[in-house]
């Protein structure tokens, strides 16, 4: 086998190298094939994470939705009677309101206004994020904002500094002031920076309709859930939906599925990916099987002379593997290049393992490209490749 | 016919091949009987469709036949299976082709120290030998040049370097000068037959060009897959170069 494999490699390092700028522009174009699969990646990655960032970074296991809301949080309604309910079951450590809505905040000087996931959290809860900077909030009824860094990072907030919340409530545009206690790492929400206000206050500055305007019992949107022990989490959620009236638990990777758009935008990116992985199985092969019937003879010599099927074949494997490696090297190097001069605005997120397996992908797709060639060099017969047969 | 001569390095037995066709069966080789010893050099000439190709073809162990015996230093390549004949292809006989002899990535003295490495026999002592090799045919500034860069009887004379070098117990051409002026394809057979009969190898080339066979120590002539007729004296033989082509 070393035999094998050291002649092999010999011929396929040879050929590649003395035909150094053909093989170069098939490397390219898989280098252009890696530079769309990785973007796609980090694309999907971006967005989804855009989309999920706050709910998968929560220091809990379930979420309960008012029933029949499909776990849509926007679309689910809870008071407080129904948190108390959830707070007596079984297994149970701590649970907690969540109130989601959504705000402008305004800026300083000609900036436009930027909108803003609007969260009310219970402060020292579950729901409330752990801050890099600053300090938690103080009270439910306190005008205090947790920013995250995203909010940070686009109006260059800082803690202490005072932020105006504009809402509409019944016909008419409010503001609120509240102050920046505490800066969190990205905690995005439906694809928006988050502020973080507490439930009490949250529940004051929220965007209202004319009939809410006046309403005095605060309504969450969904009952955030910290388990005893995690790994009871389907009994919990179990317990949960059958001891409390009118609502229904998920997972957090229930939850994270049910965001509006979140499974069609992934599974389109994944798509995207699969197609163009697909297609550069079809270039690599097409490649190679145009080349193998370019070079019949030259095969049908090196058989005659003695050369066996697998030095062949293996010769082939490495030449594809080497082409490979250096279009994945170059396509990874080009993605690191330009994910440097993106702003953090764009979502686009290079995720050590989803780019890990696009890579692994890619580097699959040129040996099961040449799948076809490989098996048409293998065989060749000597006899009809010189013309001596009959 | 049956030509025996002592120390066979080849020796074939009532070789035959037929083919099955839509028209019936066709003979392509006829129980054809020869020895070739070692140091003898030997031209199988005959009309297109005389069956000489085919007769090489199983001779070089890439083809078998239907029925007979193909003897190469006492081993018989009949009854081979599949990777018996190619490591036989690859440490006793040396082949030299038409055209497309030379693998195109390869410089000159890497094709012939190919040979080499398939046999896993590629030292220090075989890379001076295919050097030396390659400066006795008048390759010595050409080593390091890939076959494009050469011309047509230059790479023949690198094809027969490479069917050498491995020291095989035979050696095949077919027609090697096919491609080359008479001039070039003069001095191509003269250094093989040079090389054939100073190494003592058994050789054995496949010509339809009679003016060839000069240098040859006996023709075997074919027709119609059957040896008709041997010329082994050397007024047969220059009579028969004379002649000129079939």
């Amino acid at each position: 086998m070393r035999k094998i494999f050291s002649i092999a490699s010999y011929l396929a390092v040879k050929e590649v190298w003395r035909n150094r700028g053909r093989f170069l522009l098939v490397s390219l174009v898989i280098a252009l094939i890696t530079l769309l699969v990785l973007f796609i990646a980090a694309l999907g990655e971006g967005l989804g994470n855009g989309n999920r960032e706050y709910i998968s970074k929560l220091d809990g296991e379930l979420i309960v939705y008012q029933a029949k809301s499909d776990f849509l949080i926007a679309a689910s309604r809870l008071d407080r009677n129904r948190l108390n309910s959830v707070r007596r079951v079984s297994g149970v450590a701590d649970a907690a309101m969540l109130g989601t809505a959504n705000g402008n905040l305004i800026l300083s000087g000609d900036a436009e206004p930027l909108k803003v996931a609007l969260l009310g959290v219970e402060p020292g809860r579950i729901g409330e994020p752990a801050v890099a900077e600053g300090r938690q909030l103080s009270t439910d009824l306190a005008d205090e904002v947790i920013i995250d860094s995203n909010t940070a990072f686009r109006t260059d907030l800082k803690v202490g500094d005072a932020v105006t919340i504009r809402v509409t409530q019944g016909t008419k545009d409010e503001f609120f002031t509240l102050q920046v206690v505490g800066i969190s790492d990205g905690q995005q929400y439906a694809l928006q920076p988050a502020v973080f206000v507490p439930f009490y206050t949250w529940d004051r500055i929220r965007p209202k309709s004319e009939a809410e305007v006046n309403l005095s019992n605060p309504i969450a949107n969904v009952v955030l859930v910290k388990l005893e022990d995690p790994e009871t989490a389907a009994q919990v959620q179990q317990r949960i939906n059958s001891q409390v009236n009118n609502v229904e638990a998920a997972t957090l990777k229930q939850a994270i599925q049910a965001l509006p758009g979140y499974s069609a935008q992934q599974s389109t990116l994944n798509t995207q990916g699969g197609f163009t992985l697909f297609i550069g199985i079809l270039v690599i092969g097409g490649f190679f099987q145009i080349q193998i019937l370019q070079k019949v003879a030259q095969i049908g010599v090196l058989k005659a002379i003695g050369a066996s099927n697998p030095v062949v074949a293996w010769a082939s494997v490495i030449q594809i593997t080497v082409v490979t490696i250096i279009g994945v090297a170059i396509g990874g190097l080009l993605a690191l290049l330009f994910s440097l001069t993106f702003p953090p605005t764009v979502p686009i997120v290079f995720n050590g393992t989803t780019s890990a397996l696009a890579l692994v992908a890619l580097l699959l797709i040129g040996p099961l490209g040449g799948l076809v060639s490989i098996r048409y060099a293998v065989r060749i017969e000597p006899l009809k490749a010189l013309g001596l047969s009959s | 016919m049956m030509i025996n001569m002592n120390s066979s390095a080849l020796e074939t037995k009532a070789v035959t091949k037929t083919y099955q066709t839509d028209f019936g069966t066709i003979q392509a080789v006829d129980a054809v009987s020869l020895s070739v010893a070692a140091g003898e050099f030997v031209a199988l000439v005959g009309p297109s469709g005389s069956g000489k190709t085919t007769m090489l073809s199983m001779l070089a162990a890439l083809l078998q036949p239907s029925e007979g015996q193909i003897l190469l230093d006492g081993v018989d390549l009949a009854t081979m299976g599949e990777k018996e004949r190619v490591a036989m292809r690859r440490e006793k006989i040396g082949f030299t082709f038409q055209a497309n002899n030379l693998v195109p990535y390869l410089s000159a003295v890497e094709n012939v120290e190919l040979m080499l490495r398939l046999n896993d026999r590629l030292d220090k002592a075989g890379k001076l030998r295919a050097r030396e090799l390659l400066a006795r045919l008048g390759l010595g500034e050409r080593l390091h040049n890939l076959p494009g860069q050469m011309s047509g009887g230059q790479q023949q004379r690198v094809a027969i370097a490479r069917a050498l070098i491995h020291n095989p117990s035979l050696v095949l051409a077919d027609e090697p000068t096919a491609s080359l002026d008479t001039e070039r394809a003069y001095q191509v057979v003269e250094t093989f037959a040079g090389l054939i009969h100073e190494q003592k190898r058994a050789g054995i080339m496949v010509t339809h060009d009679l003016r060839m066979v000069e240098y040859v120590d006996r023709v075997l002539m074919m027709r119609d897959g059957k040896l008709v007729q041997i010329y082994s004296t050397r007024d047969e033989i220059m009579g028969l170069a004379r002649g000129g082509k079939h």
